[in-house]
């Protein structure tokens, strides 16, 4: 299992590095988003609540493209196929989907989060801020990696990919906006970072875990054939 | 799946949900606080449970269809969620009124179950474009029962999501049906029972209507009517029968 998702991982990551289809993408559209936010808002700069949902949604946005590309290689060069004549554990996959897509959520954010705090964040962002900042979407990358896995697994079949990817996506993604966007409130409060609220730490891990085990259990159904 | 039972069936549901809202009409008592139009309570709360169980429902079926790979019971989850989802519609609707007339406002966000609701409803809208997206009639089925499980288990943590998100501000107006006054409180339950006896009766006719359309179809092609295998797209679930 370890081996056969080291392998589906290396190819994936691979590929994106000599396509560079995916990432450089993400990583433009969300310095895009914090601009159109600039506008639409008419602020120069935001903190606390307010700057905690631009930040959540600039990389939820972003994360949707990742989620519509992710099995499109697979689909269209019969990657699919391959893999289903492999004799290796089919949850390989979704544990090999999930962390590539962890891992271009996060170069997103390496990109994103330090733009949003020289263009928007009006509290500066300082070390302590950082490290709590880094806990919160690190809870919030598993969340989208693990549900974007299944909804781009699911949506890949269907005639319609980049509409169901975000009809059924941002839905079953609410509860991780919902935390994530008050996790970082006070975070990014005016009067400096206070405390991460430890309650909604605790539903983002709760939420991580139930998709988790859930996709584990239902994945193995979108593969069949 | 027999008309005779079918109609036992329907007669006892118009009964109950007659005797339901007699009872809520002029048996329960006035609201002090609200007046005549807490009576809607009688309506809301039971369509937005039975909703709820019905999302619920679909996903178990769900559950039951991916293992044994029967297509019975992909249409008994469809037309079970198929059904919620027009009752949610319902709910959405007396919510916003009953909210309108107790809040003054058509639309409350501090309301925790109003918008938990409103994002399963959403969520559950995407059920038949899904379905209607994919061709081949095996996938269809075995794709929407994995969004279905999926969904089935999002609602109850969308619930707890939500619910933390809000700050109560409005008292919640009943947390259970313990802490309602006995007559209400029976009036409620028999309205209750009337909307589950309205959705499981749906559900019946819905089943035997799509029971009898395979039937009809085989008997077509077993005359070699020009109804052979003709490929229709379409969201519902396809029965093979003989």
């Amino acid at each position: 299992m370890t081996r056969a998702v080291g392998a589906l991982l290396r190819k994936e990551l691979a590929l994106e590095r000599r396509t560079f289809q995916v990432v450089p993408a993400m990583a433009l559209f969300s310095l895009t988003t914090l601009i159109v936010f600039h506008f639409a808002l008419q602020q120069d700069d935001v903190e606390g609540r307010l700057a905690a949902g631009v930040l959540t949604v600039t990389l939820l946005f972003s994360a949707i493209l990742g989620i519509n590309r992710l099995f499109v290689a697979d689909h269209e060069e019969g990657g699919f196929d391959g893999f289903l004549l492999a004799p290796v554990d089919r949850t390989a996959m979704l544990v090999a989907k999930a962390l590539a897509l962890a891992g271009y959520l996060l170069v997103l954010e390496v990109v994103a989060v330090p733009a949003f705090g020289l263009m928007l964040l009006e509290p500066a962002l300082t070390g302590g801020a950082v490290l709590k900042t880094v806990v919160v979407l690190g809870l919030a990358d598993a969340g989208i990696a693990i549900v974007g896995t299944l909804v781009g697994a699911i949506a890949i079949q269907t005639r319609a990919l980049d509409l169901i990817v975000p009809l059924v996506g941002l839905p079953l993604l609410l509860p991780v906006v919902i935390g994530t966007a008050k996790a970082l409130a006070p975070v990014f409060a005016a009067s400096g970072a206070e405390a991460l609220p430890a309650k909604w730490l605790v539903i983002l891990g709760l939420y991580d875990l139930v998709f988790g085990l859930l996709s584990y259990a239902v994945f193995d159904y979108l593969l069949e054939d | 799946m027999h008309a005779a039972r079918l109609r036992t069936l329907s007669i006892l549901t118009v009964v109950v949900l007659i005797a339901g809202y007699s009872l809520a009409a002029f048996s329960a008592p006035m609201d002090a606080d609200q007046g005549f139009m807490q009576k809607i309570f009688y309506l809301h709360v039971p369509m937005a449970i039975v909703a709820l169980c019905g999302f619920v429902f679909g996903g178990i079926f769900a559950i039951a269809h991916l293992r044994t790979e029967d297509p019975t019971w992909d249409l008994r989850s469809y037309v079970a969620i198929h059904i919620a989802l027009i009752l949610g519609v319902g709910v959405l609707i007396t919510g916003a009124i009953w909210a309108k007339a107790s809040w003054g406002h058509w639309w409350v966000w501090d309301e925790p179950t109003l918008v938990s609701f409103l994002i399963i409803f959403l969520l559950y809208a995407t059920y038949t474009p899904l379905r209607f997206s994919i061709e081949d009639r095996e996938r269809q089925a075995r794709y929407a029962s994995v969004f279905a499980v999926t969904a089935g288990a999002f609602v109850p943590l969308n619930f707890v999501a939500v619910r933390s998100a809000t700050s109560l501000v409005h008292p919640r107006t009943f947390d259970s049906a313990d802490n309602l006054p006995g007559a209400m409180r029976s009036a409620f339950l028999v309205c209750l029972l009337g909307m589950a006896l309205l959705f499981v009766t749906l559900w019946k006719l819905e089943m035997t209507h799509k029971h009898t359309t395979a039937q009809l179809r085989a008997l077509k092609r077993k005359l070699g009517g020009e109804d052979g295998g003709r490929p229709r797209r379409s969201a519902a679930p396809e029965l093979r029968v003989g």
